[in-house]
């Protein structure tokens, strides 16, 4: 276990520094942020000082040097654009993140599990292939196209949700969300589906894939023939052996959620970090793009350990010194 | 079916809050960007100064048809060639209900150029100006050199309180600790990318404002924030997107309101160097720069039928450009009009200056940073083609872009011709022609932007003079005769001011800005 653990920080502090270097010698080449920082109407004195203020005056190894020394101080360096700490920032949109994405995976699993579930247990049934072509639609659509298709119909048309935005927060446990407010909840329902569609699509062919492979096998033969309940059946031995690969998927694509879900945060005007990335990719505010993708690695590495310690409960013949090996 | 009634208890409490009525006493409105900070020396950038006024307020403020207006001094004169006396406005009270005096002005011009890690800050606006404190309700502001603009420069600058400002950091701003000002309004919260709030000063010198509570939404999406304001989340948006105008309009629940902005689109064109790295010969041959002959400038700019990208590209949001900024603002010239869509004259200017087959070349821009600016550059460069000049385009992002455009040729502006856009915050022309269009001096801190290198000294000369002479009707001539000299030099090819567009829910009155700003205290039912 503790061999496990050691192994896996290993690896990741060496992507970690690697890709901290492929971002910040990228986001150099790619372009001067001064320009779009700067007053159009500053003169020269005014825009060497900012480059001056940023500290973008010196060569690029010096600034990748300055920066590794932070960094391992804890400090990524202050945001270009908002003039904060660039880790601040970051985690101050965190949790409006979360929310959207754990809201996304919950959905996809209560959703998503009890259909593919029916789908594959009875996959002749007309309502299977209704759920199945379903998932293929949730599968095509493009995300932004939803996003506005939902807005259009339940906010501008029918007006039974608010359009855009998130809503007020309340803080229980210690954990500020605007899940725990009626008006919070209305005004993540849209965006949560927007984003839940493309997973619940996934989950429901995982576990229609699943189950049709696990019902032909022995063990359910066996449970059937001891007269077990149905019931008993597809809730305990039949669930807990498809459950894995869902498990790794969602578990990624929960890392996914949170690390990237730029296009349902832009288009709902939701305050969380993917639409920070995207303006500061756009703005080439590279203390946030630095820090972003390193914590992006670290959650990752983080949700990847979690998977394996999920398995070790799911599957007893796995332990966790096996896979590392 | 205890779930179906719970459901349709949610679906009614949904549907009652979703269209609120306009008796509300609170303007909520969706705008594009949000303000980086809340602090007003922190970015000295439109989305935090529109936002901010309503909080803060300056010495000199801008109405909305551009013209200057007293704020926070009542006052303003030239009592020297070099100094200036702003009286202020006595019987203001800060937030926090002391009063605003002299030294809340001093302690300003103080802090505005200093503000730690700030990406833009005030220095321009106060670089090379010393006040003085004369009594609690006067203060002297002097130059080394006669400085007219002096109530254009200080229209820009947002007052704070020493009291509270002193020490303060932009965070203490942000939090809502230090953001106390003299506006009409009282900051209550700032939600990065969520939401800022503010609410009615009852204190207010100018009288009770008229909203109990604004809020501000950012919502950078067009279509989102176009839906926000369809739904009734928001009250009024501005920005909107051009081809969302026409329907808008026909919508009666909404009213649209369309002012021309201090904003020019326009071309600049590489008139330094000798061989132009972006323009080629038929053959793709190495050329001598074409640009650098009038006769192709003036063809180019006949080239451009200028109607049809107000009418068409900008779908009517936008009017053809004859100069620097349109005719209404200051220093400005009546005897400029938008070049004609001449074709046929261009082919034959073209011939006259030895391209009788014309020339190839690229054009350059950003893609998303103006109003419909791939479209414009796409449509010019066919329009180009027409004439024999064999135009390709390509646009970058806006980072990619503007670094390029600017230094990306070993510190010297790398394209050959490109599209730009322009907006002159001082609301007259000189705001422009010295940046644009006047000879790159880092020392003078002129041609700032001027990414052809256009070089012209009988301009320089005049827009110099036009900066020393104090007397207004003397200045604007001046500055007139300039706009002349460098538009019929063909210095940039100017195209279009586009209009500046806000929707509001019908009975709601705003006097669209021309600085673009969207100030919810100008929002009238």
């Amino acid at each position: 276990m503790l061999v496990t653990l050691l192994r896996r920080l290993m690896q990741s502090a060496f992507v970690v520094v690697a890709m901290s270097v492929i971002v910040f010698f990228g986001v150099h080449i790619v372009g001067d942020p001064v320009w779009l920082l700067v007053n159009p109407q500053a003169d020269q004195a005014d825009i060497e000082a900012t480059i001056r203020a940023l500290g973008l005056d010196r060569p690029i190894h010096e600034q990748y040097f300055h920066f590794v020394r932070g960094a391992l101080a804890g400090d990524f360096g202050k945001s270009f654009t908002f003039g904060e700490s660039a880790l601040k920032v970051i985690l101050q949109r965190m949790p409006a993140t979360l929310e959207l994405a754990i809201a996304a995976v919950v959905m996809a699993i209560i959703i998503g599990i009890p259909l593919g579930l029916y789908a594959g247990l009875k996959p002749q049934s007309p309502i299977s292939k209704t759920i199945m072509a379903g998932s293929i639609v949730g599968f095509s659509l493009p995300t932004f196209w939803v996003g506005l298709m939902l807005i259009m119909v339940f906010a501008v048309m029918l007006g039974w949700l608010p359009s855009t935005g998130r809503g007020p927060t309340a803080t229980y446990f210690g954990i500020t969300s605007s899940a725990f407010t009626l008006e919070g909840l209305r005004h993540l329902m849209l965006p949560a589906i927007n984003l839940a569609l493309l997973k619940v699509s996934l989950v429901i062919r995982l576990t229609r894939a699943g189950t049709m492979e696990a019902v032909h096998q022995d063990y359910i033969k066996f449970a059937r023939a001891k007269g077990l309940a149905p019931r008993r059946i597809v809730g305990v031995h039949l669930l807990k052996n498809i459950l894995i690969p869902v498990v790794t998927v969602l578990g990624l694509e929960f890392g996914n959620l949170v690390a990237f879900s730029v296009v349902t945060e832009t288009i709902f005007a939701w305050p969380g970090m993917g639409k920070l990335l995207i303006n500061a990719i756009q703005s080439l505010d590279r203390p946030i793009v630095v820090a972003y993708l390193i914590m992006i690695v670290l959650l990752f590495v983080f949700i990847n350990l979690v998977v394996d310690l999920l398995y070790s409960v799911l599957d007893p013949r796995v332990r966790l010194s096996d896979r590392a090996a | 079916m205890g779930w179906v009634k719970a459901f349709a208890v949610a679906a009614a409490i949904g549907m009652s809050g979703a269209v609120a009525p306009l008796t509300a006493q609170e303007l909520k409105i969706g705008v594009m960007a949000q303000p980086s900070a809340m602090d007003p020396h922190f970015h000295n950038l439109t989305p935090n100064n529109s936002m901010l006024s309503h909080i803060f307020e300056r010495l000199v403020e801008t109405a909305a048809d551009g013209k200057l207006k007293p704020g926070l001094a009542t006052s303003w004169k030239t009592i020297d060639d070099t100094t200036w006396e702003f009286k202020l406005r006595p019987d203001v009270k800060w937030h926090n209900g002391s009063a605003f005096t002299a030294d809340d002005v001093v302690f300003t011009f103080e802090r505005a150029p200093n503000v730690p890690n700030s990406p833009s800050s005030f220095a321009s606006a106060i670089k090379g100006k010393t006040i003085k404190k004369v009594d609690d309700l006067t203060v002297h502001i002097s130059t080394a050199a006669p400085f007219p603009l002096m109530p254009n420069a200080l229209s820009n600058v947002l007052i704070v309180s020493k009291a509270v400002g002193n020490g303060a950091k932009t965070e203490d701003y942000n939090s809502g600790k230090a953001a106390v000002g003299t506006g009409p309004y009282k900051f209550a919260s700032y939600v990065p990318d969520d939401r800022v709030e503010v609410v009615r000063n009852d204190a207010y010198w100018g009288g009770k404002p008229q909203w109990e509570k604004i809020t501000f939404r950012p919502i950078k999406a067009a279509p989102a924030r176009v839906a926000a304001l369809l739904s009734g989340d928001v009250d009024m948006i501005e920005d909107v997107p051009t081809t969302d105008i026409e329907r808008l309009k026909k919508d009666d629940k909404l009213t649209i309101v369309q002012t021309v902005s201090r904003r020019v689109i326009y071309f600049h064109l590489d008139q330094a160097r000798d061989v132009t790295p972006f323009i080629k010969g038929k053959d793709g041959a190495e050329i001598k720069n074409p640009l650098k002959d009038l006769r192709v400038r003036q063809a180019l700019s006949k080239a451009i039928n200028r109607e049809a990208i107000v009418s068409r590209v900008m779908e009517g949001a936008a009017i053809p450009a004859s100069q620097f900024l349109s005719e209404q603002f200051f220093g400005t010239s009546k005897q400029l009009k938008p070049v004609a869509y001449d074709p046929e004259g261009a082919k034959k200017l073209l011939e006259a200056a030895g391209y009788p087959n014309g020339f190839k070349m690229t054009m350059h821009g950003p893609n998303g940073r103006y109003t419909n600016d791939v479209k414009i550059i796409e449509a010019v460069a066919q329009m180009f083609t027409r004439i024999g000049v064999e135009t390709t385009v390509e646009t970058l992002p806006p980072a990619v872009f503007f670094s390029r455009a600017s230094t990306g040729n070993k510190g010297e502006p790398e394209f050959s011709f490109i599209l730009v856009g322009w907006s002159a915050d001082t609301g007259e022309t000189s705001g422009s022609l010295k940046p644009l269009v006047g000879t790159f001096d880092k020392e003078k801190g002129s041609g700032t932007a001027n990414r052809g290198r256009y070089s012209n000294p009988d301009l320089d000369k005049l827009v110099e003079e036009a900066l020393k002479t104090n007397d207004d009707a003397k200045r604007g001539e001046i500055l007139a005769k300039a706009s002349e000299t460098a538009i019929n030099d063909v210095a940039i090819i100017p195209v279009q001011y586009p209009l500046s567009t806000w929707a509001l829910k019908k009975g709601l009155k705003y006097p669209g800005r021309a600085d673009e700003y969207t100030i919810g205290s100008d929002v009238t039912r």
